[in-house]
């Protein structure tokens, strides 16, 4: 006597083994088309603009001669931008997310900064752009200067730092906290040592994604009056300078086909910015996932 | 294990900003080098030339249809004054009056006259300035290179083309040998100078025809119409001598005979009313300093050759001569 009756077994998964199929190879070419996407767009730029992309490109101010147009004080503008941003988004956002999950009482108010944060991650970067240039431009006459346009875009990426920080420190089990609470830590303590360090492999990934957004913001800036061309480098924060993905804009909106190669070029150093300023923290990160 | 995580919590938190501050580091030291290189060129300069070196800060902001030219006079006017920290900014005509009026900028750089209430506006703060011209720029009319039926327009032509009716418009509507198909429309976006000209000589305050796509980006639209055989656009010069091949450019009569922008019938007028001139306004008080007083100076003296060089078309000697007097009397 058989036990199994294999016709029957056969019949009853087929129908789900295709189901399954069918849905594995959805989900691949969902893959497969942003993957190839993403390729075209960069076989683009690329094959566009690494003809102009050269030591003289690093080293060169803007020209009206393509040859000649360079990024440097654009690249080092972007630089001293996020040396700006990373700094005041990770103190501000990171510490409004442990108020707001360990410290705040949950009530009407804390429900309703809740909801206006959410609320600003989805509000057009044009209008921070609005805001920064008459609290910071304006008001505390900063000028355009690496501060105020830093701290503009601080504005703009907190709320994604803050959400992102928040889901991290949720996710940390209750457990956890309870037995630090057990052993008779304080609630300083218990953040520090315990609910930090399960939480910041979530909270880097929120730190990237905001730094990638800042650094490719182009609107806000442009708002601000950001100069385009500038023959001097910083020496403060309190100084003008420009940014790369407003140098980009300029070039691709030229008339003359050599400048939108520039441009092309342009976007390679950008996306080679930012591929660098993110594997930091993907290592930091990794680093830290093992461990825990 | 409690130091461990201490240790690693608080070298995560630190770590980014260290990274930055690093970047800070190496940015400075950039900055230092730029500095004695400039120093050094301008200290074997002066031993060449008899010119001063000027030391000071000019701002400029405006019209981003003027920036090209802006770039290059900077760019030219760095090599014989180093000193002086010249910026260029181009948030638009409009938003560069803006800055004008807040006192933020010694020079503004326009694709069209100073409007009414931007003169007030500037009254109001006490700011007095002057208006020089820098070049011309001819708006062209263009249309696909398989339009085969559009020989010229006129100005009231322009006019029933562009304005807004309330319903679709077709070719025919306009002449009726003309084929029965619709009319797509290409147009600079509402913000820009080259738009307030347009409206100014061509719509003269009639809403734009609802149908008609906006873009900033003077490029998308030479590809709408380049794309399209019943398309029709209009944008500065430059785009469509850089386009020629792609594009048929229409010649406008002006009520004294169908003239096609060349680069001599812009220079001369004759392309009239859509040649424009482009504008810089400068602020008298800044002029007071050598610096922006040798700046604009430089900027007369040279718009002709180098707005040549970047597209646009240079004004009749005499009007750059006119605004070097005009300045001298301010200096």
């Amino acid at each position: 006597m058989k036990l199994i009756n294999e016709s029957t077994i056969l019949r009853r998964m087929k129908p789900r083994l295709i189901k399954n199929l069918v849905f594995k190879c959805l989900f691949m070419a969902a893959t497969i088309f942003a993957l190839l996407v993403l390729g075209i767009l960069l076989y683009r730029v690329i094959t566009q603009g690494i003809g102009y992309l050269d030591w003289q490109f690093m080293q060169g101010l803007p020209s009206r001669n393509p040859e000649q147009a360079g990024v440097k004080t654009a690249l080092i503008g972007t630089v001293w931008l996020m040396a700006v941003v990373a700094p005041v988004t990770l103190f501000f956002g990171v510490g409004t997310a442990i108020y707001l999950e360990e410290y705040a009482k949950k009530g009407k108010f804390t429900t309703f900064i809740q909801v206006n944060i959410s609320n600003l991650a989805g509000v057009p970067s044009i209008v921070f752009g609005l805001l920064g240039l008459t609290v910071f431009v304006r008001a505390l006459s900063l000028g355009t200067s690496v501060i105020a346009a830093g701290l503009t875009m601080s504005l703009l990426v907190l709320p994604i730092i803050i959400v992102s920080s928040q889901e991290a420190i949720r996710a940390v089990p209750k457990e956890l906290r309870e037995a630090s609470y057990g052993m008779g830590a304080t609630k300083w303590q218990t953040i520090l040592r315990v609910v930090m360090p399960a939480a910041i492999p979530g909270i880097l990934t929120g730190g990237i994604l905001a730094l990638s957004r800042a650094i490719g913001e182009t609107a806000p800036l442009v708002v601000l009056g950001l100069p385009l061309f500038l023959a001097f480098l910083p020496q403060s924060v309190f100084d003008m300078f420009t940014v790369l993905p407003m140098q980009i804009y300029n070039w691709t909106g030229r008339p003359q086909e050599e400048f939108h190669a520039v441009a092309a070029a342009g976007i390679i150093v950008l996306l080679t910015l930012l591929i660098i300023m993110n594997s930091v923290a993907v290592y930091i990160r990794n680093k830290f996932q093992k461990r825990y | 294990m409690k130091k461990r995580f201490k240790y690693v919590a608080t070298s995560l938190m630190v770590g980014s900003v260290l990274a930055f501050t690093a970047a800070c580091g190496a940015s400075d030291e950039g900055t230092g080098n730029g500095n004695g290189s400039q120093s050094n060129g301008s200290a074997t300069e002066s031993a060449n030339e008899e010119n001063k070196q000027l030391q000071g800060e000019i701002n400029i902001d405006g019209s981003s249809t003027v920036y090209p030219i802006m770039e290059a006079v900077v760019e030219e006017f760095g090599m014989e004054q180093p000193g002086v920290k010249v910026s260029v900014a181009s948030s638009g005509t409009g938003g560069g009056f803006k800055q004008f009026i807040a006192g933020t900028t010694d020079i503004s750089n326009a694709s069209r006259e100073i409007k009414d209430e931007e003169k007030a506006q500037l009254e109001e703060a006490g700011i007095d300035y002057t208006e020089l011209k820098l070049a011309n720029d001819g708006l062209s009319i263009v249309v696909n290179k398989e339009n085969d039926w559009v020989d010229h327009l006129t100005v009231e032509e322009l006019k029933e083309i562009w304005v807004d009716s309330g319903e679709t418009k077709k070719w025919s509507d306009i002449r009726p040998e003309w084929p029965d198909e619709e009319i797509k429309f290409y147009s600079p976006g509402t913000d820009s100078g080259t738009y307030d000209y347009f409206n100014e000589v061509i719509l003269e305050d009639s809403p734009i025809v609802e149908q008609a796509t906006l873009s900033e980006d003077d490029n998308i639209l030479v590809q709408g119409v380049a794309g399209d055989k019943n398309a029709i656009g209009f944008f500065g010069f430059a785009y469509y001598v850089e386009n020629k091949d792609k594009l048929k450019v229409v010649p406008v009569d002006g009520g004294s005979g169908a003239v096609e922008p060349t680069h001599d019938t812009v220079e001369s007028g004759e392309y009239a009313p859509l040649s424009r001139p482009l504008y810089i306004y400068v602020k008298n008080e800044s002029l007071k300093n050598e610096e922006t007083y040798e700046f604009v100076k430089f900027v007369m003296e040279n718009a002709g050759v180098l707005s040549e060089d970047v597209g646009y078309v240079k004004l009749k000697d005499e009007d750059y001569e006119e605004g070097l007097k005009t300045i001298e009397g301010l200096k």
